[in-house]
């Protein structure tokens, strides 16, 4: 690195030290908020930047940070991945401190679980769409907590009734108007006050919001459109090397031979590390790293997995399925009811393994010393991976400093540690920092991926066509046994079958059974919407059955059932009056349905879609209605429904990862396939307004796309599609 | 301007990047993208596939938009690029990030330097684009978080459509 430094930086190297300083006290997010830069090097100017710990300053709770100058500092309990988090939970906390987003920085949460854990997962993870469903009454009484200090020193220092002050972007006025001091002013005298329980503080009656319910501006776009943002992958040390990696193909296998001579003989490689379970090859940058990697010709012995591959796990889950499972819900008597119903349907579904492919390949920076271990990151579970680092590294907790970044994409990914620690062995072996980067081959053939879900679906239905028994087992993988072993109780996965235990609908006979199934070899965690993603596509396919075998509408059939559910049925009726759910369409074209209750939120979608002859599924159109209950930024819920429609749609049209002796058998986005601009449906946001406590929005409109799309599929072709992916072939005239 | 390397020994290639000439000293095969990253230090261009798939590492080379990751730096000879951290210099780039924020179009953030590249080089190319113009000139750009409505309507802004 050092013999590669330009001149320019050297003589700057002042500002390499300072964002270095910046970067390692945990400095990590600064914002400009000027818009275009032409400045390469450095991310933010140093004003815009915040120390973790600011000396001397008004710091009521674990989430703000005033100091003299007026700097106003939120810590983000949740990590930004693009969900919209940072402008969202910065807004709860602004609304109730009587701040404007642009006099805020912002900074990542540590790892501390006391102060940032997100009470709905009962860790400080960011997931399962809990970010506002967590922190919405936790944020907006710190900012009242922070505000009522505020005011109290200002009282106090005018000698009035804190009543009779009022504060209003960063100033606090006394009665009159004519009396201000600044936050800033008042730091230092806030600061010395007792801080009341957060609990007793009184929020603002929603009615009162200025800034909650809003189309606030993001607060990280300015540095995302100018190469300013820095993710993990972008962490930048004096000394530091960069390493590419080969992980054994086969999960558990190990180097064979590998040609070090080769890898050493490229310029700019310093090193090879063999650790059995993966090869780094060590450069002065990625580009002699990987050139390394691939001289080194790495061969390997492929372990007891080796003949792992798709027919046999699938096999298996059919076999295992056939057996009863751990009973998630038993209602009534499906089993008699099903035997006296007038039609009987059984049918079966599968779901395939998925990887997460995020746009910011895996990636992790260690620097590992005797005493201490810094890790520069993207991780959706910072304490998580403190603790596992701390147990690989036997250095207490408080020695693993996890410097937390902004994330390209994690859609569950980044909620697993395995980057973290792999890079951590790997840095046992190198002097100083090194970046590790997976190619995208490595990022999707060693992903933890969505399991494979088999399901067992039967039901009955009377004379009038209505569901009299209902029965559903779910056979896979429990990602929950592993990562959270506390909410695997007697053998149940409460994930694996979320979605299935509790449909919407008016169910009198239900059993939902679930069958673990662990497949060998196969490495599973979450994914974008997690049970629901796989259960909603089961269940509302089958409904769309029940509709067909009872000769009824599917709106129509699903509204006979929701008489309970007012709002689930409210979302449906929206949906299908925006879609225009009747109106007539020309042949091979087809509009589906589908509706959910999950993360808090009702979502009903309707698609419409054309099959060419060919068996091409063209998606023309989505229409999203969502009621969320109590919101915080509209425009951020449209780009979830946005963006989480289209990330299920990916899923359902091309999403597969199989295995083959024991290898994944897709490599990059060539085999991978993400849907691209040319692909993309209208999508439609509608959005119902009312006082229902907040909902999740990140995962919803994912897990309910599904269903809609391949319903849609069936009403333009007669053509039922149990398993995902789309098999287009299956489709033609 | 001229940036010199401390070290010594020869030096292999001269690059104009955003107006400043950088002379760097790599093997003539290597990706621009890592002389850019990781070599001088600009991480505003990413990493995304390595093999031209997913457009998160274009830049421009002259007027053209080109995936740097697949770009050997022997190849560029004196031609001029430009990257993310002067997109904003030129007109097209400069409207392009203006609309970009104006129609908050970012999400995670990690592919949109990319697609900004590649919309300023189909803006250059195609001052009023249509559908098909955007699809020829943006499909190979990909999103994982979804923001093509977005980038669909931001193109169309910037350029008055």
């Amino acid at each position: 690195m050092d013999r590669l430094l330009p001149t320019e930086q050297i003589a700057d190297e002042a500002a390499v030290s300072r964002r270095i300083f910046l970067q390692r006290t945990g400095l990590l997010l600064g914002f400009a908020l000027s818009g275009v830069s032409a400045d390469p090097v450095f991310a933010a100017p140093a004003s815009r930047v915040v120390e973790n710990e600011v000396t001397g300053a008004f710091a009521p709770n674990g989430f703000i940070r005033i100091d003299a100058t007026g700097a106003v500092t939120l810590i983000m309990p949740s990590i930004e991945m693009g969900q919209g988090v940072y402008t969202s939970q910065s807004m709860l906390l602004a609304e109730e401190l009587e701040v404007t987003l642009d006099q805020i920085q912002l900074q990542h949460a540590p790892p501390n679980h006391a102060l940032y854990v997100n009470s709905i997962i009962g860790i400080q993870n960011t997931g399962g769409s809990a970010s506002i469903r967590a922190f919405w009454t936790p944020l907006r009484q710190a900012g009242a907590v922070g505000r009522n200090l505020l005011i109290a020193a200002a009282a106090e220092r005018w000698n009035v009734d804190p009543v009779t002050c009022r504060a209003k972007a960063g100033v606090v006025f006394d009665a009159s108007g004519s009396k201000h001091l600044s936050y800033g002013e008042l730091a230092e005298a806030a600061a010395k006050l007792p801080v009341p329980l957060a609990a007793n503080v009184k929020l603002k009656d929603p009615k009162d919001f200025t800034l909650i319910g809003t189309r606030a501006r993001r607060v990280d776009s300015p540095i995302k459109v100018d190469g300013r943002a820095l993710y993990g992958i972008d962490t930048r040390l004096p000394g530091m090397k960069f390493a590419a990696i080969a992980i054994s193909p086969v999960l558990g296998g190990r180097t064979k031979t590998l040609n070090e001579k080769a890898a050493l003989a490229v310029k700019g490689v310093r090193q090879v590390v063999n650790i059995d379970e993966a090869v780094a090859v060590v450069a002065d940058h990625m580009g002699a790293a990987k050139k390394g990697l691939e001289a080194a010709a790495i061969t390997w012995d492929d372990g007891p997995n080796r003949t792992v591959n798709n027919a046999h796990i699938i096999r298996q889950l059919e076999e295992e399925s056939k057996q009863p499972g751990v009973v998630a819900r038993n209602d009534g008597d499906a089993g008699k009811a099903l035997a006296g119903a007038a039609q009987r349907l059984d049918a079966i579904y599968q779901v395939p393994f998925l990887a997460h492919a995020t746009m910011e390949p895996m990636n992790c920076t260690v620097q590992l010393r005797n005493d201490r271990c810094d890790i520069w990151v993207g991780t959706q579970a910072p304490t998580i991976t403190q603790s596992q680092v701390a147990e690989l590294t036997g250095l207490p907790k408080d020695a693993i400093k996890i410097h937390n970044h902004l994330m390209g994409g994690g859609f569950g990914r980044r909620l697993e540690p395995d980057g973290t620690l792999l890079a951590v062995k790997l840095a046992r072996h190198v002097d100083g920092p090194v970046k590790v980067i997976w190619s995208r081959e490595e990022d999707i053939q060693h992903d933890m991926y969505r399991p494979y879900y088999l399901d067992r679906l039967s039901a009955g239905l009377d004379a009038a066509g209505k569901p009299v028994a209902w029965t559903h087992r779910i056979a896979g993988s429990s990602v929950m046994a592993r990562y959270y072993p506390a909410y695997f109780k007697d053998g149940l996965d409460p994930d694996a079958v979320e979605g299935a235990a509790q449909p919407p609908y008016e169910l009198p006979n239900i059993r939902v059974d679930f069958v673990r199934l662990e497949p060998p070899g196969v490495r599973t965690s979450w994914w974008r919407g997690v049970g629901p993603t796989h259960n909603v596509f089961v269940v509302e396919s089958f409904m769309d059955e029940l509709a067909h075998a009872a000769k009824q509408d599917p709106v129509a059939y699903r509204k006979g059932l929701l008489g309970h559910n007012p709002r689930a049925l409210a979302v449906l009726s929206l949906a299908a009056e925006k879609a225009g759910w009747g109106s007539p369409l020309p042949a091979r074209h087809g509009r589906g349905v589908s509706v959910q209750f999950a993360y808090g939120s009702y979502t009903s979608q309707v698609a419409e879609v054309e099959v060419a002859v060919d068996g091409t599924v063209n998606v023309k159109r989505i229409v999203c209605a969502i009621d969320c209950g109590m919101y915080v930024n509209p425009d951020t819920i449209e780009a979830q429904v946005q963006g989480g429609t289209l990330f299920g749609l990916t899923a359902a049209l091309h999403g597969s990862i199989t295995f083959k002796d024991g290898r994944v058998e897709q490599t990059n986005f060539n085999s991978y396939r993400p849907i691209r601009i040319d692909e993309v449906p209208l999508v439609e946001t509608h959005l119902i307004k009312n006082a229902e406590a907040p909902g999740g929005i990140g995962e919803a409109p994912t897990a309910s796309v599904s269903a809609a799309v391949t319903n849609a599929i069936f009403a333009a072709t007669g053509k039922r599609l149990r398993i995902l992916p789309i098999d287009t072939n299956s489709l033609q005239a | 301007m001229t940036v010199r390397y401390r070290r010594e020994a020869s030096v292999a290639f001269t690059l104009k990047i955003n107006g400043t000439t950088h002379l760097v000293d790599v093997d003539s095969d290597i990706p621009l993208l890592w002389v850019l990253r990781d070599v001088l230090g600009m991480s505003g261009t990413k990493f995304g596939c390595g093999l031209g798939l997913c457009g998160a590492c274009t830049v421009h080379v002259g007027d053209n938009a080109v995936r740097s990751c697949l770009t050997p730096v022997g190849s560029v000879g004196d031609s001029a690029i430009t990257t993310i951290e002067a997109i904003g210099l030129t007109p097209q780039g400069a409207a392009l990030q203006k609309a970009w924020l104006e129609l908050e179009v970012v999400q995670c953030g990690y592919c949109q330097s990319g697609q900004i590249m590649s919309a300023a080089a189909l803006l250059k190319s195609r001052p009023k684009p249509t559908d098909e113009d955007i699809n020829a000139g943006m499909s190979g750009n990909v999103c994982r978080c979804g923001t093509y409505h977005r980038i669909r309507a931001v193109i169309k802004h910037a350029a008055g459509v």
